[in-house]
Formats: C-alpha cells, sequence, structure tokens
C-alpha cells in the first residue's frame, strides 16, 4: 500500500522556491537567447510558412499552398537541393580526407614546420568573399593566369566557374584552399595519439596501413565525426561563396537595374540557402522562404542525428 | 542572518541583476519605432524639413547631374532639404521599406520597370493618382501612354517616369568601313552578315568579335531581343503568352542562329569572360573588343566622359526580315520614381518628386547631363534640349508607337527571370525541343503569378 507523499514544510518549500529562482536567475541569459534567438524565429517560421505574407501587409492563412509551391511547382528547389546533396557530399569527403593528410604531412615535417602551418592555416582567414573573387579571377577562363599556364602547357583549359559542369568542382577547390580550420584540428588529434600505441603495432610487425587502421583512425575517429557533422552542417547552409563566384563570373555585378541570374552558369551553383534569399528578400513570397528555410531545419537535424547515432554505433564496436 | 543564508541571498541578487541588465540591454536592442514628425509637413524656410531620397545613380557624371537638380529644387524650396542616398538596388529599396524606421527613403526611384507591379501591389509606393490630381498635373498630357503603363499597375499609379531608356544599336565606324559595310542592318540576316564579317579570329580566340550575342553579354537579354519582334507577354485573361506569342520562339532562334554563326557558345563564353565592367571605361565596345553592341541611349555621354577613342554612329535594331516596315522600335524602359508608402514626410516629397518628374527645366537639363530620354512631351520639345545624331537616333526610338517594354507584374521581374533561364538552356545547346520548353515555362510563369497574387 503506498503512503500518501506527505505535504514539504513551509521553510522547505521557500528553500525550495529560493533554489529555483537562483537556477533560473543564473540560466536566464542562456533562457532569454534561446527563446529571443531560437525558439521564437522557429515558431514564427512555421506560422508564416501557412500564411501568405509580403513583408508589408498582413499575413493571411493559406494553408499547405506554400508547401505545394515549393515542392511540386517552385522551378529551382529539387536543382538547389541537387547542387546541395552535390557539394555536401563532395565538399565534405575531400575537406575531411585532405584535411587529414595536410594534418598528417605537417605532423611529420622535421624543419620549418611553422612556416607551413603557418602558409596552410593562413588561407582560411581570408575574408569568404575577398576569396571567391580571387579565385574567380584566377579561374578566369578569359584573363586568368591559370588556364593561360594550362594552355602553355598544351593541357585541357576548363571554363571553371563560367561552365556549368565545373563550377561546382571549382568551389570544392576554393574549400580545399582554406581547408586551415580542418588542418589544425587534424593536426592536434594526430600529435595526441600515444607514440607507445606505434611504437607497439611496429613490433607486431604492423605496415603503414594497418598502423592508420587499428592505431591512427580509433584515436582520431571521434575528430573525424566532429569533422563530418559540422562540415554536414556548414555546406547545408553554403551561401556566400556560390553566390560571390555566380556573380563575378557572369559579368553582372547586381549593380541598380541590372538583373543578377542566381546560379549562374545555368543553375549549376543554386544552392537551398539562396533560395532562401530569392524567394524571401527578392520575390517577398515569405511564407514559401520559410518552408525552405523548415526543409532545410529538419534535413539539418536529420542529418546530424544519424551521424551521430552512426557514430555511437562504431563507438560500440570499437 | 546566517553565513549560508548571506550567500544565498548574494547569489540570487547577482542573478536578478544580471536577468535585469540583460532584460535592459534587450530593451534597449529593440529600440522604439515610428515618430517621424511632420507627416504631411513640408517645413519652413526656417525649419526645413529633410528628405531622404534613394536613387540608383553611381557614375560621376550622373551623380554630379543628380546633385545639381536636388541643389536647384533646394533653392526653389529653401522649406525642404533633400539628403540623397546613391547606387541602391530595388533589393535595398524593397528591403528597407519593409523593415522602416527614420533612415527609411521618403522618395525612391529605380533604374528598371520591372518591379512596378510588386511596388504597386503592395502598396509599399503610395498611389500617385490623387496627389497628381490635386496638383492640376493631366498625367495623360504630360506623359507618353507607353511610360504611364509601365509606371502603374491595376489603375495604381505608383510611380511617375523620371527620364526614360531606348534601346539600339552602337557600331564602330571604323570596322564598318574596313569591312566594306556601308550602313547600319535593318534586318537580322544583315546583321547576321555583318557581325560575321566583322569578326577577326585569333588562335582559339577572337581579336575582335563583331557582336557578343549572349544574354550575359550585358545589354543582350532575352527581353531586348524580343522587343524587336513587338511580343505579347500575357493573354487577356493574365496567361503567359510565351508559347503562343511567335516572337519569343523566333527571337530565340535568331539569337541562336548568331552564336552558332560567330563561333559557337563555348568560344564566345571564353571571350565574354574577358570584358570589362559594363559601366566603365572597360566597356568591350568603347575598348573595341567588339564592333557592334545593343545598348542603351546612356552610353553616348558615357563613351564622352570615358574618353574612349571608339569612332561611332547609332542606329535602331534590326527587326525581323518579314518586318521591316517596322524597322525603328526598340526597347524601352526609364527609371522610375514613387514615394514611400512609410514616409511621413509625403507632402514634402510630393513637392521633391512633382518637380523631379515634371519640371521641363530639371528635366531637360537632366537628360542633356546623362544622355537620357525626357519624360515628358514639354520636355521632349524643349529648345534646350540637346540633339545630336547619336542621341536623336534613341528619341526617335522612345517616339516610335511600336517601341514596347515588359509588362508590370505582381512578383515583379519573376517571369522575366523564368524566360531568361530558358534563354540560357538554348543558346547553350541544353534545349532540344523549343516550343516544348516555350510552354513548359509559360506554366511555370503562371505558376508563379498564381503563387504571388
Amino acid at each position: 500500500m503506498r503512503t500518501p507523499r506527505a505535504a514539504a514544510p513551509p521553510a522547505l518549500r521557500r528553500k525550495r522556491r529560493r533554489e529555483l529562482a537562483t537556477t533560473a536567475g543564473f540560466l536566464s541569459p542562456w533562457l532569454i537567447g534561446f527563446a529571443v534567438f531560437f525558439a521564437y524565429p522557429l515558431i514564427a517560421t512555421v506560422y508564416f510558412s501557412f500564411t501568405h505574407y509580403d513583408g508589408f501587409n498582413a499575413p493571411t492563412p493559406v494553408g499547405l499552398k506554400n508547401y505545394v509551391y515549393v515542392l511540386t511547382e517552385y522551378p529551382f528547389f529539387w536543382q538547389a537541393v541537387r547542387n546541395t546533396v552535390w557539394l555536401v557530399v563532395a565538399m565534405v569527403a575531400l575537406r575531411t580526407v585532405f584535411g587529414i593528410g595536410i594534418g598528417m604531412l605537417i605532423t611529420k615535417i622535421k624543419s620549418g614546420a611553422g612556416f607551413f602551418r603557418t602558409a596552410f592555416y593562413l588561407p582560411y582567414l581570408a575574408p569568404p568573399v575577398a576569396a571567391t573573387i580571387g579565385f574567380a579571377f584566377l579561374l578566369n577562363p578569359g584573363t586568368g593566369p591559370v588556364d593561360h599556364i594550362l594552355g602553355r602547357l598544351g593541357l585541357p583549359q576548363p571554363g571553371w566557374f563560367t561552365d556549368p559542369s565545373w563550377s561546382k568542382p571549382s568551389l570544392v577547390l576554393l574549400s580545399l584552399w582554406g581547408i586551415g580550420d580542418l588542418m589544425v584540428i587534424f593536426m592536434a588529434a594526430l600529435l595526441d595519439v600515444p607514440a607507445e600505441q606505434y611504437e607497439a603495432a611496429s613490433l607486431d610487425g604492423a605496415n603503414w596501413w594497418h598502423r592508420w587502421r587499428y592505431v591512427t583512425y580509433p584515436n582520431i575517429s571521434p575528430i573525424i565525426m566532429f569533422a563530418v557533422v559540422t562540415g554536414v552542417i556548414q555546406t547545408l547552409q553554403y551561401y556566400t561563396q556560390a553566390i560571390i563566384a555566380g556573380q563575378v563570373a557572369s559579368g553582372i555585378a547586381g549593380n541598380a537595374g541590372q538583373q543578377f541570374e542566381p546560379g549562374y552558369p545555368n543553375g549549376s551553383t543554386w544552392t537551398v540557402p539562396q533560395l532562401v534569399y530569392n524567394i524571401g528578400f527578392q520575390r517577398f513570397d515569405y511564407g514559401s522562404a520559410c518552408v525552405v528555410s523548415l526543409l532545410l531545419f529538419v534535413v539539418a537535424m536529420g542529418c546530424t542525428a544519424l551521424l551521430m547515432r552512426r557514430r555511437s554505433g562504431l563507438m560500440a564496436e570499437d | 542572518m546566517t553565513i549560508r543564508q548571506t550567500r544565498r541571498a548574494r547569489r540570487t541578487a547577482a542573478a536578478l541583476a544580471c536577468t535585469a541588465t540583460l532584460a535592459l540591454i534587450a530593451a534597449g536592442c529593440a529600440g522604439t519605432s515610428g515618430g517621424g514628425g511632420g507627416q504631411g509637413s513640408t517645413g519652413t524656410k526656417a525649419k526645413p524639413v529633410t528628405i531622404t531620397f534613394w536613387h540608383g545613380w553611381s557614375a560621376p557624371n550622373e551623380l554630379a547631374a543628380i546633385n545639381a537638380n536636388i541643389s536647384a529644387f533646394e533653392k526653389l524650396h529653401p522649406n525642404i532639404k533633400v539628403k540623397a542616398v546613391s547606387n541602391v538596388t530595388d533589393d535595398k529599396i524593397n528591403q528597407a521599406l519593409r523593415a522602416g524606421g527614420d533612415n527609411a527613403p521618403d522618395v525612391v526611384s529605380s533604374f528598371t520597370t520591372n518591379n512596378v507591379g510588386s511596388f504597386c501591389n503592395s502598396h509599399e509606393w503610395v498611389d500617385l493618382n490623387p496627389l497628381l490630381k490635386k496638383s492640376g498635373i493631366d498625367k495623360d498630357k504630360t506623359f507618353s501612354k507607353a511610360m504611364l503603363d509601365y509606371t502603374s499597375y491595376n489603375g495604381d499609379q505608383c510611380s511617375l517616369p523620371l527620364l526614360g531608356d531606348a534601346y539600339g544599336l552602337y557600331y564602330n565606324t571604323d570596322e564598318f568601313k574596313a569591312a566594306g559595310i556601308t550602313a547600319p542592318p535593318k534586318t537580322w540576316s544583315q546583321f547576321e552578315q555583318d557581325a560575321v564579317k566583322l569578326t577577326k579570329s585569333e588562335g582559339a580566340g577572337y581579336r575582335q568579335l563583331g557582336f557578343m550575342p549572349l544574354y550575359h553579354g550585358y545589354e543582350t537579354t532575352t527581353e531586348h531581343y524580343a522587343a524587336q519582334y513587338q511580343p505579347t507577354w500575357f493573354t487577356a485573361d493574365g496567361k503567359s503568352a510565351i508559347a503562343s506569342s511567335p516572337a519569343f520562339a523566333d527571337s530565340l532562334k535568331e539569337q541562336k542562329t548568331l552564336v552558332d554563326k560567330l563561333g559557337g557558345y563555348q568560344k564566345l563564353s571564353k571571350y565574354r569572360s574577358s570584358f570589362g565592367d559594363e559601366f566603365s571605361a572597360k566597356n568591350p565596345f568603347e575598348t573595341g573588343q567588339v564592333a557592334m553592341a545593343m545598348d542603351g541611349e546612356w552610353r553616348v555621354s558615357m563613351i564622352k566622359a570615358d574618353g574612349s577613342k571608339v569612332h561611332y554612329a547609332t542606329a535602331p535594331l534590326p527587326v525581323p526580315d518579314n518586318q521591316v516596315s517596322q524597322y525603328g522600335i526598340g526597347y524601352q524602359t526609364g527609371t522610375i520614381a514613387g514615394i514611400a508608402a512609410t514616409s511621413h514626410k509625403q507632402a514634402a516629397a510630393w513637392e521633391f518628386l512633382k518637380y523631379l518628374t515634371t519640371d521641363t527645366d530639371a528635366l531637360v537639363s537632366f537628360a542633356n547631363a546623362i544622355s537620357n530620354v525626357p519624360s515628358t512631351y514639354a520636355a521632349l520639345k524643349s529648345p534646350k534640349l540637346e540633339k545630336n545624331a547619336q542621341f536623336q537616333t534613341f528619341l526617335n526610338v522612345a517616339a516610335n508607337p511600336g517601341s514596347n517594354t515588359t509588362p508590370s507584374e505582381p512578383n515583379g521581374d519573376s517571369f522575366i527571370v523564368t524566360y531568361q533561364n530558358l534563354g540560357y538552356a538554348y543558346e547553350s545547346g541544353k534545349v532540344s525541343n523549343l516550343q516544348a520548353a516555350l510552354k513548359k515555362t509559360a506554366g511555370q510563369i503562371d505558376s508563379d503569378l498564381a503563387q504571388a497574387r
């Protein structure tokens, strides 16, 4: 037989209330930040996604119309989704492999390591807009030095940012140039692998592949997972480099009176975040922009959860 | 009070202090809105009202001209001061008017007529019909019908024309002479022949190109080509007509013919990437990289201002071979100006807008300074209007009843962008069945409009 819970004495209740107030007080900076910058915008985004709203006149409810429009009628949605998926797969995979490779290389260098670390890290500090403009000029098929050199060597001269089949690889190239962030964390992780584990593996006759597979990889796999998860989230939000490269390569800077075609060339650099800007702040169809934002949010959450679950499985196996 | 109670009290006080500070910061960030004061007031000489004017001009000669107009206005109206903000795009205008605040513009202008439907439909820009009536201005007797059409939507006159633009052909007379061409082409087939004759290959590229036909070749846009075919963009019931009006298929095919005859998409695309900025002395017509260019009347003054050595003349753009009687037409558009609905100083804003758009001397001096087409009947007849031979071409195009423009739609230029995308795909050889692609594009335009309405 269960006995009824006795009511706490008034002094204890007062103490609990004070403790709750103290805890809430110290949590309040986070709570306010969460409410203002996450909860409210998220709730508002869900609400506006069911309305026709141009940002100037009052929103009017339209049910699922915006969802139907975005998913079945808006011409750039699936094109941008395909481009974004392409970039996520290629960019995240190559950046991770390249980051590990550069990290391993840097840790092996005996003399001048400081110089090379600085040299590989510096591009990461370049502002994305400046770096993209610089790349667009270097890779300009008409006047850029890269194609000029390739031509002198008798090699094919790609159209880079002006060719739909080369524009996304060019963006990947740009992201590999700015590998400094991943290089630093992989370098730290590699230096953290206990040297005695390599010595033991060598004594057991392990070759370089075995040392990598059974010593290096298990030690740095949490860092690889971190790089992949953050890489996926960042690439799903890929915006600045894609739009700047398109603008510079198209020769239309978006001055007054100029119509800039997003996704130049031939929609090959459209990414989902660009759609949000295009629908929301150029077409002023906030309802549809909210739909795209929500879909992006759900996909980012889904990818992260999936990767984290996969990581838990790998950790259990290890 | 015990030591424990004292500590607890301090912790609680610290937490409350944190909360109070954050709340104050948050309140400060939120700021206060509105309160512009002086709504409807035109100020006094002792206490003038200041209005903010956003415009798109950025070239030195253009800035000098608009600033001279502003100074002249301020002399006439010492009760009103104008704070001008240059190089503003439609995106910025749209965003600023939605955000509001004290720094938002009172008088706004745009270089393109593409977004008039959006400005009027959303009521971001006020309907000027009551103000015109109150000021005794008969708009039908002041502006041409074409200009009134592209500054209004569904009867809402939310903007007025502030100088007009007309498109024509610029051609290098030295190169014409060297190639044995005696007169500018009147039809597209003559144009094709001339463009080929004027093209000089060099290795895998060009030493000089007769004409850059690609849709990214600055002013060689899909709608500018289409204007030469007198297109019907929408049916009477508001549906896209690009699949049914032959003008679109014909103009796309003509442009593709030019692309193929002049070296193909890849070669032209690579050459195009070597061009400098359109609105600079590096413009390919001014540098001699191309011998012919489709451009607006403003290039006349820019060539002069840039100190370009190119010897040139102007003519109307060609027309289809079976419509030679229509020769002389062209795409027509213009700068537009209006009053922001969020403005608290609309009376003063109207005084300024009225001066800019209807004062004959102001329009003529501005048109002379930046080589634009005057936008009122009175300014066009003004003896003060400078009319050199090259500029006269554009005045004639603007006055031609066959000249046309793109219509105003509630989703701005979305239908033009959708049609442009078809053009980009077609010129690069990605479209095999043009008619099917036109039908699909028309369906897309209809869907987008249904979503916007």
